[in-house]
C-alpha cells in the first residue's frame, strides 16, 4: 500500500501521471469481471452446442451465425416481444411523465392550505413498493378492471408505482425555476396555465427527460408484474428470455444469442442516454 | 425549524394576499383550487386504483381465507398471519433477506468505494471505465440471471471449467444446486449487479469534494492513503448512507433474480419473502397468506426504514452539511 501512496501523492488530478500500472492492473480486473459475463454470453451465441460443450471457455471456432439469424427471423417470437417492451415502457414513460409533471406543478408553484400534507402523499407512496401489493393487483387486473393480458394493464400499474419517485425529483426542480419568470408572464396577462403551457414546460424538458428514462429503463427491465399479468404473444423481453431459457435449456448457444440480442434495446438505449440515467440516480439520492 | 417559520409565514401571506380584493377575490380562490384539481387529480386518481386500493385490498385479504374467486367472506381474523409467522420456509426467508441486505452493503461498499476511489483519478480510458462499470446495472435483472444461470451450470459451466483448470472442483450439484451454498451465490450475482450503481454513486458524490480539501493536505503533507481516510471518505459519508438505504429497500423486495437463479430452491434455501407470497398467490392460491406475507414484508421493509432514517440517515442533518 505505501507503493501507491507515495507514487501517487503528487499527482493528484492535475498530472497525467495515473500512470501507475498496479491502477490499471485493478482496472483491468474490474473491467474483466464485469464485462465477462455479458461478452461470454455475446461470444457464446456465436458457437454450436457441441463447441460449448467440448470446451466450455474456448472462442469460437469457426463463428456461427445461425443461433443470432434464428432469433432474428420474421417469424420469431423475439419481435413480438420486443414490440411489447417498446409499447409498454413509451406508455408507462409517457403517463408517468405528463401526470408526475402535471402534480408537481402545483406542489412546486401555487401557495395553497394543505400543499405539503398532499405532497406527503407521494412521498409516503415511495414507501410502497409493487412487491406488496403485487398479489391484489393481479387479481384487480385481471378480474376487476378487466386489463388482464393488455399493454394498459402494464402500463398504468408501473406508471403508477413510479409516480411518487417523479414528483419528488421535478417537485424542486420546478421550485429552482426563478420567481420572475412567473411574475413576467403574469404581466404580460398570462395565467397560470398559461405559465404552464408556454414557459415552465419547455423549461423543465431536462427534468422531465430524466424522470422519463428513469421510468422507461424501470419498464424495460421489469418482471414481476409483466410475469403476473402477461401470456402468449403478449409477453415482454424479459418474459420472452426466461422463457425461451427454460423451454431450450439444452440449446445453450440459443439461449446465449437470445439473451444477447434482448440487451442490446436496454445497452443502446443506456449508452444514449447515460448522463442522464446517472443525473437522475444521483438527484434520488440527493433528494 | 427555521423551514417551517419560512412556510407557515408564506401561508400567512398567501392568505393575507387572497382576502385583500373581496369579491373578485372569492371567484379567484375557486377558480385556483379548480387548477389545484385539474393538475393533481389524474396522479392522485393513478396513485388511488393502482396503490390505495392493491394495498388495501392486500391487508383484506390478509384477514380472509380465500382462493380467489367469489366474495371474501370466510374471515379468519390473525390466523393467516400466525401460519406465516410459524411457516418455517417464510421465517427462513426472512433470515435470508436479511442476509442479503447485510451481505450487499458489506460486499458492495468497501468494494464500491475502493473502485471509485480508483477511478477518480486522472487515467487514460477513465470515461470507458466509468461506462462499462454501470453496463450490469443497466441491464435487466432477468437476463443478468440467465446468463450467469449458464455460467454457473454444474460441470458444463464456464465457471466450473475454470475451476477445474486450477485443480478445484465445484459442488457436484453446481453451486445453484446446493443448498450450503445458493444463497451466497445469489448474493454474489447481485454483487455483480449491482456494483455499478454504487460506484457511479460515489463517484458523483466525490465530485462534490472541493479541489482546495486536497490541495491543502498535500501542502500539510498528508499521504494520499491519510486524504482518503481522513477527507474523501468522511465527506463521502451522506452518499454512503442514502446508498445504503437504496441497497436495503431493493434487498427486501428481492425476486427477479431469485426467481431466474434457483426459483427459491434448492429446498427453500434461497427463498425470499417476495418468492414465498407469489408462490402462494399464484402457484398455491392461497390469498389469504400471500396478502398476509405481504403485509409483514411491507411492515419489515417500513421499520427497518424508520430505523435506518432514525440512527443513520439523521446524522447527514445533524452534521448540518448541506
Amino acid at each position: 500500500m505505501s507503493a501507491t501512496t507515495t507514487a501517487t501523492r503528487s499527482g493528484r488530478k492535475r498530472s497525467f501521471s495515473g500512470g501507475n500500472p498496479l491502477v490499471y492492473a485493478i482496472a483491468l480486473v474490474v473491467v474483466a469481471v464485469t464485462l465477462g459475463p455479458v461478452l461470454y454470453g455475446v461470444l457464446g451465441g456465436f458457437r454450436t452446442n457441441a463447441q460449448l460443450a467440448e470446451d466450455p471457455a474456448g472462442l469460437p471456432s469457426p463463428w456461427v451465425w445461425s443461433n443470432y439469424a434464428g432469433v432474428l427471423s420474421p417469424d420469431s417470437p423475439f419481435w413480438g416481444y420486443f414490440l411489447n417492451s417498446s409499447v409498454i415502457a413509451v406508455l408507462t414513460t409517457a403517463v408517468v411523465v405528463v401526470f408526475g409533471i402535471m402534480a408537481a406543478y402545483p406542489l412546486a408553484r401555487y401557495r395553497f392550505k394543505g400543499r405539503e400534507a398532499l405532497f406527503m402523499v407521494f412521498v409516503i407512496g415511495l414507501l410502497f413498493p409493487a412487491t406488496v401489493a403485487i398479489i391484489p393487483l393481479f387479481i384487480l387486473i385481471t378480474q376487476n378492471y378487466q386489463m388482464g393480458n393488455t399493454w394498459w394493464g402494464v402500463a398504468l400499474p408501473q406508471a403508477a408505482f413510479a409516480l411518487p419517485m417523479t414528483v419528488v425529483i421535478l417537485r424542486p426542480f420546478l421550485q429552482a425555476l426563478p420567481t420572475e419568470l412567473e411574475e413576467a408572464a403574469q404581466l404580460d396577462g398570462a395565467s397560470r396555465i398559461g405559465f404552464f403551457w408556454r414557459i415552465l414546460l419547455p423549461l423543465s424538458g431536462p427534468g422531465m427527460v430524466t424522470v422519463g428514462v428513469l421510468a422507461f429503463v424501470g419498464s424495460w427491465n421489469a418482471y414481476l408484474l409483466p410475469l403476473l399479468l402477461l401470456q402468449g404473444d403478449m409477453r415482454t423481453l424479459p418474459l420472452g428470455v426466461a422463457d425461451f431459457s427454460s423451454e431450450h435449456s439444452a440449446d445453450t448457444a440459443g439461449v446465449f444469442a437470445f439473451t444477447t440480442l434482448a440487451m442490446i434495446p436496454a445497452l443502446v438505449f443506456f449508452l444514449a442516454m447515460q448522463k442522464r440515467i446517472v443525473n437522475g440516480l444521483q438527484g434520488a439520492v440527493k433528494g | 425549524m427555521t423551514d417551517t417559520a419560512v412556510r407557515s409565514a408564506d401561508r400567512a401571506q398567501a392568505r393575507s394576499a387572497d382576502r385583500r380584493p373581496e369579491r373578485r377575490g372569492q371567484a379567484a380562490v375557486w377558480r385556483k383550487r379548480a387548477e389545484i384539481a385539474l393538475f393533481v387529480t389524474p396522479a392522485l386518481a393513478l396513485l388511488v386504483a393502482f396503490v390505495v386500493v392493491p394495498i388495501a385490498t392486500a391487508v383484506q385479504m390478509s384477514l380472509y381465507r380465500w382462493k380467489g374467486f367469489g366474495p371474501m367472506v370466510d374471515f379468519v381474523g390473525l390466523r393467516n398471519y400466525v401460519s406465516v409467522l410459524t411457516n418455517e420456509v417464510f421465517t427462513d426467508a426472512v433470515v435470508h433477506n436479511l442476509i442479503i441486505v447485510v451481505g450487499s452493503i458489506l460486499l458492495q461498499l468497501p468494494l464500491g468505494l475502493a473502485i471509485a476511489l480508483l477511478l477518480n483519478r486522472k487515467m487514460w480510458g477513465q470515461g470507458l471505465l466509468r461506462t462499462i462499470i454501470f453496463v450490469p446495472y443497466v441491464l435487466a435483472e432477468v437476463i443478468a440471471g440467465v446468463v450467469w444461470f449458464q455460467l454457473l451450470q454444474p460441470q458444463y459451466g464456464v465457471i466450473d471449467t475454470m475451476l477445474a483448470a486450477v485443480g478445484l472442483q465445484g459442488p457436484e450439484q453446481g453451486f445453484l444446486g446446493t443448498p450450503e451454498y445458493a444463497l451466497w451465490t445469489v448474493l454474489v450475482v447481485l454483487t455483480w449487479k449491482y456494483l455499478g450503481l454504487a460506484v457511479i454513486l460515489f463517484l458523483a458524490g466525490l465530485q462534490g469534494v472541493p479541489d482546495e480539501l486536497y490541495e491543502a493536505a498535500q501542502l500539510d503533507g498528508a499521504s494520499w492513503w491519510q486524504v482518503q481516510r481522513r477527507i474523501t471518505v468522511p465527506l463521502l459519508g451522506p452518499t454512503m448512507r442514502t446508498w445504503g438505504f437504496l441497497s436495503m429497500i431493493g434487498s427486501l423486495q428481492l425476486f427477479d433474480m431469485v426467481w431466474i437463479l434457483t426459483g427459491g430452491g434448492p429446498a427453500n434455501a434461497t427463498t425470499t419473502m417476495a418468492t414465498f407470497l407469489v408462490n402462494e398467490g399464484t402457484k398455491r392460491q392461497n390469498f389469504g397468506i400471500a396478502g398476509a406475507a405481504s403485509v409483514v414484508l411491507f411492515v419489515i421493509a417500513l421499520v427497518l426504514a424508520l430505523a435506518y432514517q432514525k440512527f443513520i440517515l439523521s446524522r447527514d442533518s445533524k452534521e448540518g452539511g448541506r
